[in-house]
């Protein structure tokens, strides 16, 4: 498996430490913050390839707005939605933003882990559609690359 | 209570619609009674009065004739000629026939002897000085008297008329048949009761009563009670019957003419239309009773239905009510159960991890540790599992439509359900309608709802039997029957089978939320779950949908 990096946001502390810790024993790059805010300063420093998001929290922003802007920052990051509670409603919502998936709260890290890597899955092959593609252009109009890359 | 109140709604719808029916009518046939028998009293008093005075009209007519011709006669012939009986006798049979009623005729001098006599009776000769009419009619000309029995022991009555002849008065006097001059009255005798006759001032029967006495008797009657011409008095007798009594002066008020009629007889046709008027009036009563008791009973009883109806409604809205409510408490506490059964599943997941590491594995108590956290990740998963299930109610708040065949839906899902029934040695057999339409519905909240029951019905039996699944179309309705053959369910359960949590399984093995979940689902769809259930023989629950069209696309 490729080393990708994962982004979780949960405002449970406790859940959200071991959960960063045993992502990481097991290899993959894993940050963690507490709020939707945070994670939007995170991400416009760093990429990431996966964002799991807890889309209820109390106080501070809202998942559903953390998500839309979060996809305004980082288009191809893919998003998991994770909930405690079965609003199905705002999964729903979630996913029509563009989430991944949605899971819900217990869960148990090896489903974690099987749908992380589908996620990653499909953002890999979306990047390789537009590396693909880039590639086709760059192959018909070599120029247009240089041309692109100026401001 | 609720009976006591029905009841006295009842008693009082019926007495307000008694007394307003039968008030009026009461009003109305007394008044009409009232009316009418004052006006048919005063037809009968003024008929009596007319005939009072038509017959006193009569009989003094009678008088004056007789007196009329008498005078006529002594006018016209001197006393010399009339004193000799061949000369009287002609005279007398002229003026029997001229006016009737005379039975003899005598010539009286003026010293009270009566000189020629002319009659049935030996009078000839007898001296009338010494009577106190043959003064009053030497002065006055004209007498009639009172009826008397006088010398020949006959009532009779006499009219006499004087003649001044030069200085020589005489005397031309008749009698009169009182029988005679009788029946002329009598005529006015009508009726069972109806009575007439004639009584001098003093009371004295002048000619004979039908009823109340004797001719020359005394009447009960006072004359003096009579006011001028005609009256008309009402009197009651012992028995207590009323008779009117119409009196009519005549002869110079000296005689009283007296028609008298019990007013019970006259009255009879009007007691008749009485009797009719009362006949009507108890049977419109006796409708108006019937009617009313019988519309109020009625009444009553829609309302105690429809009562009870609501009552039920109420409940359901109440029962629906509290379902809602423990669904939006169900979602609450799932929220805060799953993050703290969250985190303790990443804790003890980093537990793991750890006991993988370093040398931990060669420790004595690692066997121990590694299947405690085994233990505590068995029991969150079960904790886990109830609160998703509570969840599964939430999660169906917002059902998804599509085109849905129920026949199909119940196939697969008794395809999931199949192995698990086999190897109970359960058969499962269905009946399907197949004209059902296609709906618009949630096929996999139905698919949840039918899985329930029917896993519910081979839990039930446990092992050897039979479930039928039938399906049908009522109306606007599909209807789901499932039954089976299990134990039924016991009475003190049945009131609590849809409520969350309740559960017959043994302890882990249901939560008790299936029939929850089922009801909350099926009520959302605008539908309803019901039961039959018989001890001893098994269940039948009953899903109805409503048929709702799916929109053309």
């Amino acid at each position: 498996m490729d080393l990708f990096r994962v982004l979780v946001v949960d405002d449970e502390k406790d859940f959200l430490e071991t959960l960063v810790k045993r992502l990481n024993k097991r290899n993959i790059e894993t940050a963690g913050v507490a709020s939707g805010e945070q994670a939007l300063e995170m991400m416009k420093q760093k990429l990431f390839d996966v964002v799991i998001l807890d889309i209820k929290m109390p106080g501070g922003m809202d998942g559903i707005e953390a998500l839309r802007e979060m996809k305004k920052i980082q288009p191809l990051a893919e998003i998991l939605l994770l909930t405690g509670h079965a609003a199905v409603e705002t999964s729903i919502e979630g996913m029509k933003l563009g989430a991944f998936d949605y899971l819900l709260k217990p869960i148990k890290l090896e489903e974690l882990l099987v749908k992380l890597a589908q996620a990653f899955e499909k953002k890999d092959s979306h990047d390789q559609k537009i590396r693909s593609a880039r590639i086709k252009e760059l192959i018909r109009f070599p120029g247009r690359v240089f041309d692109q890359e100026k401001p | 209570m609720r009976n006591e109140l029905y009841a006295g709604l009842r008693r009082k719808i019926t007495a307000i619609t008694l007394v307003v029916s039968i008030t009026p009518l009461l009003a109305l046939g007394a008044t009409i009674y009232f009316q009418f028998s004052g006006m048919y009293r005063d037809k009968i008093k003024e008929q009596i009065y007319y005939r009072a005075k038509t017959q006193a009209d009569g009989v003094d007519l009678f008088l004056k004739e007789r007196t009329a011709i008498l005078g006529a006669m002594a006018d016209t012939n001197q006393f010399n000629f009339i004193v000799e009986e061949k000369n009287l006798l002609p005279i007398f049979s002229i003026v029997n026939q001229r006016a009737g009623a005379f039975v003899d005729l005598g010539v009286i001098d003026n010293a009270g002897r009566q000189s020629a006599y002319v009659g049935p009776y030996d009078l000839a000769g007898l001296n009338y000085y010494q009577q106190p009419w043959f003064g009053e009619v030497m002065t006055k000309g004209i007498y009639i008297s009172d009826v008397y029995t006088g010398f020949r022991q006959i009532p009779h009555f006499i009219i006499a008329v004087r003649r001044q002849e030069n200085q020589l008065g005489w005397i031309l006097r008749a009698t009169i048949d009182s029988d005679v001059f009788g029946a002329i009255v009598k005529a006015a005798q009508v009726g069972r009761t109806g009575d007439a006759y004639i009584i001098n001032s003093e009371g004295i029967f002048q000619t004979r009563p039908r009823f109340e006495g004797k001719i020359l008797e005394r009447s009960h009657l006072d004359p003096s009670q009579f006011g001028g011409r005609t009256t008309i008095l009402e009197r009651m007798d012992k028995r207590g019957k009323s008779t009117l009594y119409a009196g009519s002066w005549l002869n110079n008020d000296k005689w009283l003419l007296v028609i008298s009629q019990e007013v019970e007889e006259e009255m009879a046709s009007f007691y008749a239309t009485r009797s009719i008027e009362i006949a009507i009036i108890m049977a419109g009563v006796l409708a108006i009773v019937m009617v009313t008791l019988f519309t109020t009973r009625t009444t009553v009883n829609r309302l105690r239905e429809t009562d009870g109806r609501l009552d039920e409604l109420n409940a359901q809205l109440v029962h629906s009510d509290k379902l809602a409510a423990l669904g939006k408490m169900a979602a609450g506490v799932a929220h805060e159960i799953n993050n703290p059964l969250a985190v303790i599943l990443q804790k003890t997941g980093w537990m793991e991890d750890l006991l993988e590491d370093e040398d931990l594995s060669k420790s004595n108590s690692y066997a121990e540790l590694k299947a405690s956290i085994a233990k505590i990740e068995e029991h969150v998963e079960r904790a886990r599992k109830v609160v998703h299930g509570m969840l599964g109610y939430v999660r169906k708040m917002e059902p998804r439509l599509e085109d849905v065949d129920i026949n199909d839906t119940i196939m697969q899902t008794l395809s999931l359900l199949s192995n698990y029934a086999r190897i109970n040695n359960i058969e499962i057999k269905t009946d399907f309608a197949v004209d059902l339409p296609v709906i618009a519905s949630d096929q996999s909240q139905l698919q949840q709802v039918f899985l329930n029951i029917i896993n519910n019905a081979i839990d039930a039996i446990r092992k050897d039997g039979l479930i039928w699944v039938r399906t049908k179309r009522d109306d606007s309705w599909l209807s789901v029957n499932i039954e089976d053959t299990g134990p039924g369910i016991p009475p003190d359960k049945q009131k609590r089978v849809f409520d969350p949590f309740f559960t017959t399984k043994e302890p882990g093995k249901g939560t008790g939320l299936g029939l929850w979940i089922s009801h909350s689902i099926i009520e959302k769809m605008g539908g309803s779950i019901s039961f039959e259930t018989d001890v001893g023989k098994g269940s039948t629950f009953t899903i109805r949908i409503p048929i709702v069209v799916p929109e053309k696309k």
